[in-house]
This record gives C-alpha cells, structure tokens and sequence, in this order.
C-alpha cells in the first residue's frame, strides 16, 4: 500500500518544478545563457553529478509504502505492516534489518565488545563474539581478507562496466556540446563509481561503515540521513522563497511605511538568536503533536510532520536575508527609468512588481537559494546535535553526529559514525557550495570575467 | 630636441571578446610636439580611450598590444619593462579621466592622494611635499587649497574633483598629459573653467596634451592639431584651421554636418546611416565606405592609406587622392521659418507657481529637518505642436520638474493643467486615465527599457494598461506600425533590448512614448547619451514626429546647440527657479539675465571664439540656496540689492520674461 508523506510530494514537486524551470528557459535566451556559463565551470559540472547521486538516493526514499503482510491463514483482508517502508529500502533490503547488538567495527567480523559466550563444549568464556550478520557467511574468519577481496574485485568490475558505458556517453554527449567540460562530469561519476560499486557489494555480506550502539549499520542510516538533510535544503527554501521575495521587493519598491514596518520586523527577528526562536517554536511544536497523538496514522507520519515542521520554521525565521537582498536590489530598480516610464503610462503596482521587478530580481534569488541550501543542511545538523530538530526516528547527519559524540571518549575510540556522516555532510555541502559558486558566477553581472560589452551590438 | 615629446607608431590593440578578436586600434600614428594640445576627436567605440590607455600600458585584462611602437622621448614604452613603466606613470606621462567622482578614492583626503604622487616620483617628503601639493592645487585653480588638503573628495564638488585630479597629474611635471574626455561629465560654465585651466598650464608648463574628446566645439578652443579617429584607425590629422576650414576626410564633414545649430533649424540634419562596424575580424577595403555617400566602388576594395594633401593636412580617403576637397560652403541662414510660424493657439500645458521639495532627513527618528527645495515656482506654457526647451545647468531642477509636471513626483504646490484639467488635483484612477496624453523619453536608452521583456510587450505595455486598442491583434498591428514610424525594422518587434544600439533603443523609447497617442511628450536629454551622428537622427525624428502628429515637446537640455536647433521657446533655470523665457531667437540671439548670457558665451563654439563671461564658483546646494536672488553670488552684474530678495519676473514683450533687477526700470517704463 503506498504511503504519502507530505515531504515526498514536496520533494517531487519540486524536482517536477526543476524540469519545468529548464524547459521554460530553454527557449527564452536571456535565462538560458547564465544556465550555460554555469555549465562551463568544470568544478560546477563535477557538484552536479554528485548533488545528482544524493538527489537520486533521496527521491528513491521519497517513495513510501507499507509492505503487505502474509496472508492471514483465514483468508479476509489483507493486512498490511504498520512500518513505512521507501523504494530504497527495498533496493537494499539487507542494510535494514540486519541489525547487530551493538557497536562493531567497519568490515568486522566480530562484536566491539566482549561478552559471555557459551562454549560449545560447556562452559562461559569472555571473548568478543562472532556478529549475527557481519561476515556470518564465513566458516572460518581466515578467509575474510580472501572473501573482501573478492568482493571487492566483483564492486570493481562492476564499477568499470558502468564507467564504459559513461565513456560512451561522454563521446556521445562531447558531440552534441562540445563547449561544456564533460570531462569533470565524467570523472566525478567515475569516482562515484569506483567508491559505490565496492561498497555495495560488500554490504551484502559485511556492515561496511560498522554498525552503532543498537546495531544499526550506519552505511543505511547515511544513505537514510540523506533524503532528510535535501528536504531540510530545498523544502525550507520553499516556504523562504515566497516571504522573501514579497516582502523584499514589496519594501524596496514602495518605500515609506511599507519600508519601514518591513525592516522593522526583519530587524526584529534577526536580533533574536536564530537557535534560541527555532528551539522554541520546534519544542511547541513537538508538545502540541505528544498531546494529540490522533493526528497521525503511523509513526512514519508523525516523523515526517516534524521535519516538515522544522523546515517551516527554519524558513519563517531565515527569510531576512534575503529580503534585505532583494529589498536594496528593487530600491535601486524603482529609481530606474523603465519603472518611470511604466509609470507614466499608468501601469499598476502589482504590474509592475509583477513584469519589472521580479524578472530583474529572478538571478538575486537564484544565486540565494543555492547558497542558502548547504546553510540549511548545516542548520538542521547543529540543530538535531543540540536535540531540537528531527524526531529521533528519523535518520539524519545531525541526530548520527549527536548518537556518536559520547563514544569519541571510548578507548578504542568508536569513530565510523562520526566519520560517515562528517564525509557524507561534506561531499553533499562542498558540491553544493562548488555549485553555488558557478551559480553565482554566471547569473551575477558584476563577476563577468574577460568579456568586454558588445560594441554596438548589431 | 629632434624627438617630438611623444610619438606613437603603428599601434594595434587587441581586445579579446566572446563575438572574437576585437581589434580596438588599428594601426594608430600619431605625433605629440612639446606644448602642443592634440584633440583626438572621433565617436564612441572608436578607439581613443584605448590609444591612451595603450600608450600607458594600463589596458583591461582582455586586452595586449600586438604591434606598433610608443616612443616618449624617442625612448620605446612599450620595450620597457614593468618596473620601469611604472616610474613613466605620472612622472612623465599623466593621465586625467572623464569621471572626477570615480577617480578619486573616496576614504583618503586629498592631500593624501597628491602626496603620495609627489613621495612616488619626487624626492619631496613631509612638510615639503606638503607644501608642493598645496601649491599645485592652487596652480589649478582650487580656492583655499592648504584647508582643501584635508578635505576627503566627498566635499568637493564635481569641478573641484576635476582639478584636484589635474593637480594629482600634475604632480610630478610630467612631460606628456593624456586628457581622456576631461570635461565631459561637467556642466558647460564648469568646463568653460576646467578647459582655461588646461590652456594656461599647457602654455605655462611647456606640456604636450593629449585631448580626446567628441565634442568640436572643445576642440575649436583647445588644440593646435587635430587628428579625427574612426574605427581603430586615424582617418585625417590636420592643424586646427585647416580643419574647422574645410575637412577633407567624408567622415570628419558628416561630423560637421550632423551638429545641430540655429543656421540648420529650416532644415533636417545630415546624418551618417549607420553606426561604427564591430571591430572584430578584417577589413577590406575603407572602413567608413559603408556609411559614406561618396562612396565610389573601389572604396569597398581598396583599403586607403594617408593621403598627403597640401600643408601637411593627411587624409585617409580615395577621393582625396585627386586633390584636396574644397571647403564646405556657409551653410544658409533662413530666417527662422519655424519661428515665423510661431504665435501658436492656447497652451496645451500650463504650469503655475510649480514646487517640488524633498524633506531632508536626520536623525534615528529620520525626523524632517528642512527641505531641498529643487523646483520652487516655476511656471510654464507649451502650445500644441511646439517646442518648449528646458536649459540649465546638471542639480538646477529641470529634470525634477519635467517628471513634477507628469505627476511622477509628488507636487510641494502649484497647478499644472492640462488642457483645462488640472493635474495636481486629479485622484489617482482619473490621472491614469489622462497619462495616455502625456508621456516621456528618458536620457539614457540602457536603463529606461526593461532588459526582460521583448520590444513588442514593451510597446504593447502602455496600450494594454490604458486599454489602447481594443483587441490584442488590433495592438499587434499597432506595434508593428510603431515601429515603423520609429524607423526600426517589423522583426525588432521579438528581439530584446539588449540586441540594439543607443540610438535604436532611444528609437524604441519614442516609441513606447507613441503608442499611447500621447498630445505633450516631456524629453529629458534624450540625446546627451548618443553621439553626434546618432543625436542627429534622434533629433530629426523627433522634429518629424511633432510635425506629423502635432506634438507639444517639453524638451529637458542642458546642450545649447539642441535647443538652437530644435526648441520654438526657451526657459533658463537656475536653483529651481526660471529666470528667464521667451521665443528660442529672442533668449539665445539677445540674452538678457547674467547667468544666460554666462551660460550661452561658455558654450564652446565650433566657429571662432567667443568672450566668455567667466563665472565664479558652482551651483549651490538647492537645499541652502543663496539669499535674495540665487545667482547673485556667482553674478558679475550683482548689486546690493540682489542680496535682499528674489526679483520678480519682469515682462520684456508679450513672450519674453526675466527674472532680474537690472531690467526693472526698463520694464516699469515700458508697461
């Protein structure tokens, strides 16, 4: 029975809306070039494959259902489990419910802390003991390095045929346009594939990045926390978006009080510690749900209303910036003599708002909503980490950061947690930062390197 | 002494851009004699500024020279390496700039930024260099200099700017002085003064000055030698008086023909068809052939070299192969045929006692503490089918008040009425039915179109929003006509702005302007960002249009020669007020309040020199304008009693006005 959280219509309305925005500014050259001049950075070609990788993990756990269970021996309706499965759950069914007792390490074969074991013979001795999944196809633990090996040769090989077939389309692609650096792309992928592959394959047998204080592979739970911090990204710049520019423009454009109340409030809300408002309003939040537990069918729903909750007051709380933005941007856009001339010709307010600001503003805001996205990916960390974001049960960068700092102190350290998700946040926030770059770089006039103003054009 | 002071030979810049290689200059040869004043005089996009920047090594990043030579003293720059360029830079080669407000960095007084000249290139240090910078500023003519020291460049105006930067250049006496279009961006009294200030200090110091510049009537009074410049390439070198008395090269006598001045008002005036070709990629045969009427077939294959013609003027033409070309004949004067036509019906326009102020602002409560009073009772009447000009000086409020009368800007007070409406006290749903009567054409064409919307939404934008044109296709069609009334091509309808040049996109502004079939157009400079040849069509196009459709212009300049040409009336102001109107013949043949006669002598004129009436200082500050009359303190004529309070407008004859006390008792008699 498939399940709709309202994050996953989000998340796919906005991928729909990402497609429409393309096809919208194919045909219309003036945004189509700044599209194209981001695409000739190498670096911002390369962050596009990756964001592409995370986008593709996280709309395949954007797709929920509830699994049916086994029919009821008396036949009648059929039931189905109350756990709220995604796609990519069922991708790699192993990852989730091989769960081990406790803390082991990455490819390990046995528990990262002793126990009591029977021994066959009789008798109890304290030793760390075999894991229930990790290696347990193993006879004997001599042949691990043999049977890693091997299955990291299989990764490898599979790796290189995805790579072929990326090399092919690379020629192809070349052809078609030669003026964007491929190249990067193409690399990118590779490296992808070289790291994936491998690890994918030894998941079926091992916990690649080992497994946390209840078990949990935490290779599953990074691939998990990444749907969670792109909802957090986008969705948030969602409900930013629509404050932002109104208010933003609204103040520049029709100055005196209009100004004032806006700057006012913006002013207000930007002296009160961004941390402090959201942990108040989150734990509000959180006590109105505990008290009406009836809202919600599944635990998966009540799950996902928090993030969305979340997200709505990330982005009720970090539209400023942007209305300043915007704001100085339509102040200097309605002295211009266009605006003056539709004026003269009567044009109304919300026209001109409408036809001349908000086109003239449109790189403002797309330079602003890609920066803004590896800042909220960032938030939402620090927030979880201090225990007012997501619901514990929802996998995120921040509630693993937050589950592993106490065991930095064990001796042997238990570092994979913390490791997995500071390499999973970075190559997700760096991409994203390499990408904003060239984003700014093409849409923003006054960084137009090394072309000088056609003379007369025409 | 066997090498003139600078001498620049074949020099060829390239410039990289995303259409190809731009070739910027091409080929250049020109020769600096030592206090000598070299006027390189050509349109926008020809190459000048990029001359003097090569000649300095300070080329933008896209740019590097690929040929040619630069000899300073018979001594190559362009062979030197960097370190040693950069001791030629101000030392003895100086530079000043079009914009003061740009040159100057805004957070160091400007003391500092002479000094620092001086400590570069002189052994003067402390106290000494102190003293020199103080001494250059008042050899430039800046009043109270040792206080002016420590001054930051935010306090002083933009002439003052202008003469701190010459005495910055002038800091290390150079030899040479690139002077890249150094009074363009001031108003004519203040050029008037700069232009003295460079003439004396050229004659005083011995200096080779470089004048780029498009303006002829500047050349006229500055330079010994001119030497025109088009499309990379130097097409006539000659002596002043060769050159004002006949031209050889076609270019540089469209240049004469396309400036509007009163002996042209019968007539349309020439243009040259066209603009400068892109500089990207070869040239075949002469440059200019495209644009040229006398164009003859081997124009289009034969490239032309200099032409030696008598008295060592040089020309770049075919035609002057054959011999010199005569000079251009006096142009007829007819009697003003447009200003016989004058006494026009009942004013269209009416404007009394009109106020524009703007509250002053201070403190955290931004509380008003006074008022900036840029229009303060100016009164006005345009007829159907004439032209009012405007004229007075950049901060005098004349732009304020077109924009005031368009109800654009809120009114401090007065009427204005439209036929028989009155403007300002119309409620906002009635006004915006009366704005399709009225409408404006902007100064500068890049910002006054939307760089979002096609050329069609752009003219179907005022029809749509005042329900002009009763269907959609019915508007189409309209567009299209506009367009062609404009003199633009049908297919400009689906372009964008950006695909067009100045002179087009003025074209489309007008036609914005027409699409609402407006009776009164407010121009505000519509021509000061164009050049010559492309002012001209805008100009004739306009006068076409108000003969056609019977247009009344209110038409904002602060160009003499525009309103010569163009304007049936004329009103000067000054500091918000009018002080003078009457017909174009009777303010600009006979001026008679001070500051018009100020005004119209600091004109450069192409023919001859005129006496200019000097003027002391700058405009004041409209928020704190003098007592009693606003010009008295700059006023040459000034008595006691100007001090005391604004003379009353005086009636001359049944058009004319001035606002001054020195023709009251005249006026008392004759009324």
């Amino acid at each position: 029975m498939p399940v709709v959280l309202a994050t996953d219509v989000l998340l796919w309305l906005l991928v729909a809306a990402g497609i429409g925005y393309a096809l919208y500014c194919r045909g219309r050259a003036h945004l189509a070039a700044p599209w194209a001049r981001v695409f000739r950075s190498p670096a911002a070609v390369a962050a596009a494959v990756v964001l592409s990788a995370y986008l593709a993990v996280a709309l395949a756990d954007s797709l929920h259902f509830r699994p049916a269970l086994a029919r009821n021996a008396e036949g009648g309706a059929r039931g189905y489990s109350v756990e709220v499965l995604s796609v990519l759950d069922a991708l790699v069914p192993g990852l989730r419910t091989r769960t081990e007792k406790t803390y082991s390490a990455p490819l390990a074969t046995r528990s990262f802390a002793k126990e009591q074991i029977e021994l066959p013979g009789g008798g109890i001795t304290r030793d760390f003991p075999r894991l229930r999944w990790g290696g347990a196809h193993l006879r004997d633990e001599s042949e691990w390095a043999q049977d890693v090996a091997w299955r990291t040769a299989k990764g490898l090989g599979l790796a290189a045929v995805l790579i072929g077939f990326a090399a092919l389309a690379l020629r192809a692609l070349r052809r078609r346009r030669p003026e964007v650096p491929w190249h990067a792309g193409f690399l990118a992928f590779a490296v992808l594939a070289v790291i994936f592959c491998p690890a994918f394959a030894l998941a079926g047998g091992y916990h690649v990045l080992g497994t946390d204080k209840v078990g949990n592979d935490v290779f599953y739970m990074a691939l998990k926390s990444v749907r969670t911090s792109l909802v957090i990204g986008t969705v948030t710049t969602l409900v930013l978006l629509p404050v932002g520019v109104a208010l933003g423009i609204m103040a520049g454009y029709f100055k005196g009080w209009v100004d004032d109340v806006i700057q006012y409030v913006y002013t207000t809300l930007n002296s009160i510690p961004g941390v402090l408002l959201i942990a108040a309003s989150v734990l509000m939040m959180q006590v109105a749900m505990d008290r009406h537990p009836e809202w919600f069918a599944t635990a998966a729903e009540r799950a996902d209303a928090k993030l969305l909750v979340l997200c709505a007051i990330l982005g009720l709380t970090s539209w400023t910036g942007l209305a300043r933005l915007l704001r100085g941007e339509s102040l200097k856009l309605s002295e211009l003599e266009y605006i003056q001339a539709a004026h003269a010709l009567g044009v109304r307010h919300g026209r001109i708002l409408a036809r001349h600001i908000l086109p003239n503003v449109a790189h403002i805001v797309v330079i602003a909503m890609v920066m803004d996205f590896s800042g909220l990916v960032l938030a939402e960390a620090v927030l979880s980490y201090v225990g007012v974001g997501v619901d514990p049960s929802t996998s995120s960068f921040g509630t693993m950061i937050n589950a592993a700092r106490m065991e930095m102190s064990r001796d042997p350290a238990v570092w994979w947690t913390l490791a997995t998700a500071f390499v999973f946040m970075l190559a997700l926030v760096l991409a994203a930062n390499l990408f904003a770059d060239a984003v700014r770089d093409g849409f923003d006039p006054r960084v137009r390197v090394g072309e000088v103003a056609p003379a007369g054009a025409r | 002494m066997s090498h003139p002071a600078l001498a620049i030979e074949a020099l060829a810049t390239r410039l990289d851009s995303p259409q190809g290689e731009v070739r910027a200059v091409d080929g250049v040869d020109l020769e600096l004699r030592r206090g000598e004043c070299l006027a390189l005089v050509g349109e926008s996009g020809c190459g000048k500024s990029m001359t003097a920047l090569s000649v300095l090594r300070l080329l933008p990043e896209t740019g590097r020279i690929a040929d040619g030579r630069v000899l300073l003293e018979g001594e190559d720059l362009l062979a030197l390496p960097e370190a040693a360029m950069r001791a030629v830079r101000g030392r003895r080669i100086a530079i000043i700039f079009q914009e003061p407000s740009t040159a100057l960095n805004p957070v160091l007084t400007v003391g500092r930024q002479i000094v620092e000249v001086i400590r570069r290139h002189t052994a003067l240090r402390g106290r000494a260099a102190r003293r020199r910078a103080a001494e250059l500023l008042a050899q430039a003519g800046v009043p109270d200099p040792a206080r002016r020291l420590d001054e930051f460049p935010f306090q002083l105006s933009g002439g003052l700017k202008q003469r701190v930067m010459i005495a910055a250049a002038l800091a290390a006496d150079p030899e040479v002085l690139l002077a890249d279009e150094p009074t363009t961006a001031l108003d004519v009294t203040i050029q008037a003064q700069i232009l003295d200030l460079l003439a004396r200090l050229q004659s005083e110091r011995g200096l080779a000055v470089l004048l780029i510049t498009h303006d002829l009537g500047v050349v006229a009074q500055m330079a010994q030698r001119v030497a025109v410049m088009y499309a990379g390439q130097i097409v006539e070198t000659a002596t002043r008086e060769q050159f004002f008395r006949a031209p050889q090269h076609p270019y540089s006598r469209k240049l004469f023909d396309a400036l509007p001045g009163p002996e042209k008002r019968a007539a349309a005036l020439a243009v040259i068809p066209g603009q400068v070709p892109p500089l990207v990629g070869e040239f075949r045969g002469c440059r200019f052939a495209e644009r040229c009427d006398e164009a003859i077939e081997r124009c289009k294959w034969v490239a032309p070299r200099m032409v030696e013609l008598p008295g060592g003027h040089r020309a770049r033409c075919l035609l002057r192969e054959k011999g010199p070309a005569a000079a251009p004949g006096e142009p007829t004067v007819v009697a003003s045929r447009r200003a016989a036509a004058a006494a026009a019906g009942a004013p269209l326009l009416e404007v009394r006692d009109l106020k524009v102020h703007f509250p002053i602002r201070r403190g955290v409560l931004r509380r008003t503490v006074g008022w900036v009073k840029a229009v303060d009772g100016v009164s006005l009447d345009i007829a159907a089918g004439r032209t009012l000009a405007l004229v007075g000086e950049s901060g005098c409020g004349k732009t304020t008040a077109g924009k005031a009368i368009l109800r654009l800007l809120p009114l401090a007070g007065g009427s204005v009425r439209f036929d028989g409406a009155d403007l300002a006290a119309l409620g906002r749903e009635k006004l915006r039915r009366l704005r399709r009567a009225m409408q404006i054409v902007f100064q500068d064409p890049y910002a006054s179109l939307n760089p979002r919307l096609r050329v069609a939404d752009i003219l179907a934008e005022g029809m749509r929003a005042l329900g002009v044109g009763a269907s959609e296709a019915e508007r189409e069609s309209r567009v299209a006509a506009l367009l062609e009334q404009v003199g633009l091509p049908a297919e400009a309808a689906s372009r964008y702005p950006h695909e067009f040049s100045g002179g087009q996109r003025q074209r489309i502004a007008i036609a914005r302007a027409l699409a609402v079939e407006p009776r009164l157009i407010v121009c505000d400079e519509p021509t000061s960002a164009l050049d010559v040849s492309v002012q001209a069509q805008i100009l004739n196009l306009l006068r076409e249009l108000q003969e056609r459709l019977g247009l009344a212009h209110l038409f904002i300049t602060h160009n003499i020669s525009v309103v010569e040409y163009l304007a049936h009336e004329v009103a000067v102001m000054y500091l918000g007020r009018i002080v003078e109107r009457g017909t174009a013949d009777e303010v600009l043949g006979a001026p008679k309040h001070p500051y018009t006669e100020a005004l119209l002598s600091a004109v450069p004129r192409i023919s001859g020199r005129r006496e200019i009436v000097r003027l002391a200082g700058e405009l004041p500050s409209p928020a704190n304008p003098p007592a009693g009359c606003h010009f008295h303190p700059r006023c040459p004529q000034a008595r006691a009693e100007c001090r005391e309070r604004w003379p009353e407008a005086v009636r001359l004859s049944r058009t004319r006005t001035v606002a001054c006390v020195l023709y009251r008792s005249s006026a008392a008699s004759s009324i």
